[in-house]
């Protein structure tokens, strides 16, 4: 079950179902700072590698979170509805977004793992 | 705290305290400047309304006037009643330009046997340039680069305040105080930029970080950073400069008439005389095509600044000029600018937003009440 890291601060981890879960990382929420707005995508909407998926919002500041790799979106996270700060406060549980059939799995080979997305995080100071 | 350059941005005296206390530290108008504390901006905002935060708003200029014609002399760069304010008392102001539109706002206090400014961080070089070019002959102009000012704001603060300095807790909405606070000497005014009751006070920066411990051991009392100011502003109807009012907006169009006294309009013994006049003379005679009005979206997603307002034919008729999520009033708050024909609270509209048509009412504003102690 390993994780893979976009530029861009996403998550993607490939669970044992085989479909794909995706967040953001705590570098990316802490930037962010508490989000107030979370807008999920229509599900079984097939999405390109890069395409912007979610719509989400901070007190400050609006961004959006890009698909890691194509696939079609098969579940979202209603919870964000109700409660953006899940965000915040798990981003790597129960903040999730959206979970991705993938297109071809092969494309996760393409991202950073772990030790590469905190060099990356390390040299943003 | 030097004055800002074109290089390193400059820092306030409590540059350490807010590193200390884990704040995230973001260039500001030339200055390093604390966005958040750890807490965030929601409990930072709530915490103010409910308690008591202290700002560092020392990036914010200090300026003093000297000489016995100052405020005369100043009446001729704002729209604003300057020799009728009476010893410490405090009013807001506005520099405006030869169009009629705002160069800065600021606040102006009459301190006894001079007049204080205070003026906007990002707006100090223009300030200057403006108040040399137009008082020098008259006053002197100096800059006070060596104090730090912070903001305590919140219903806590007057407590608070009392403990360290007896008898400040009588001080009305806008006075002005020349006193010792936990026996720093300080310069207090009863005002801030939130909507709640509280205090600026300007101190000599080597002592600045001292009154903050002070401050800050009062458990009431938190650091809150530029974020949460930012919100509550907002919520409380407050323009910020270089978003809601800039040198192409004039106090008419910004609703800020309540800060152009009787005696600088028509009939009045000192009428006009300020840059922009003959402008800003005519707009409240006969209104203006658009006005600064407040903003309240249907939904949850906040309307951010750049927006574009249009009507339910989908014409453009005004813009967004700030907006974010109100903590207090739990959901987004915005203000903007709007065709005056259409600025009737409640009349629904709706705002673009990644191309989509949000629905959002005019609104009254503040959208919180102000909490200001008036006695």
């Amino acid at each position: 079950m390993s994780v893979k890291y976009t530029e861009d601060h996403e998550w993607i981890r490939l669970d044992d179902d085989g479909l794909a879960t995706v967040g953001i990382t705590n570098y990316a929420q802490q930037q962010l700072g508490d989000l107030v707005f979370v807008e999920l995508p229509e599900l079984d909407r097939d999405v390109a590698q890069g395409e912007e998926t979610v719509v989400i919002e901070s007190v400050k500041a609006a961004g959006e979170v890009k698909a890691p790799v194509a696939g079609t979106v098969v579940k979202a996270n209603e919870a964000l509805n109700d409660d953006p700060s899940l965000v915040n406060s798990d981003p790597y549980g129960d903040g999730w977004f959206i979970r991705l059939r993938l297109a071809d799995p092969n494309e996760l080979d393409g991202l950073m793992d772990e030790d590469a997305y905190q060099a990356m995080v390390d040299d943003l100071g | 705290m030097s004055h800002e350059d074109q290089g390193e941005a400059a820092l306030t005296p409590f540059d350490a305290m807010h590193r200390l206390a884990g704040a995230r530290m973001v260039p500001f108008a030339g200055y390093q400047m604390p966005l958040q504390y750890p807490g965030g901006i929601i409990s930072e905002h709530l915490h103010t309304r409910a308690a008591a935060s202290l700002f560092d708003v020392s990036h914010m200029g200090q300026v003093r006037l000297d000489g016995e014609s100052a405020a005369a002399a100043m009446e001729k760069l704002v729209p604003v009643d300057v020799q009728g304010l009476q010893p410490f008392r405090q009013r807001y102001a506005l520099l405006t330009n030869e169009a009629g539109g705002i160069v800065d706002d600021l606040m102006i206090t009459h301190a006894g046997d001079h007049l204080m400014l205070v003026v906007n961080a990002a707006r100090k070089e223009a300030d200057l340039a403006r108040l040399h070019a137009g008082l020098d002959a008259e006053c002197t102009v100096t800059y006070l680069a060596d104090r730090a000012l912070l903001a305590l704001q919140g219903p806590a603060a007057s407590r608070v305040m009392e403990g360290l300095a007896p008898g400040v807790s009588g001080m009305r909405f806008m006075d002005a105080r020349a006193c010792r606070v936990a026996g720093i000497d300080c310069f207090l005014t009863r005002s801030g930029y939130t909507g709640e009751d509280g205090f600026e006070i300007s101190v000599a920066a080597p002592d600045a970080v001292a009154l903050a411990e002070k401050l800050l051991a009062a458990e009431a009392v938190a650091w809150a950073g530029l974020g949460a100011r930012d919100s509550l502003r907002l919520e409380a109807g407050l323009c910020l400069y270089g978003q809601d009012i800039d040198e192409n907006t004039t106090p008419v169009e910004a609703g800020l008439t309540w800060a152009i006294q009787k005696v600088r309009r028509a009939g009045g013994a000192r009428a006009g005389g300020f840059p922009g006049a003959d402008r800003v003379m005519d707009q409240l005679a006969n209104g203006t095509d658009q006005l600064r009005i407040g903003i309240r979206p249907s939904g949850r997603q906040p309307v951010r600044a750049g927006a574009e307002l249009v009507d339910a034919g989908g014409a453009p008729v005004g813009r967004v000029t700030s907006g974010c999520h109100g903590a207090t009033v739990d959901g987004p708050v915005a203000m903007g600018y709007l065709r005056s024909d259409l600025t009737a609270p409640g009349t629904a509209l709706a705002a673009m937003v990644r191309g989509k048509a949000l629905d959002v009412e005019v609104a009254k504003m503040p959208f919180v009440p102000q909490r200001y102690y008036r006695g």
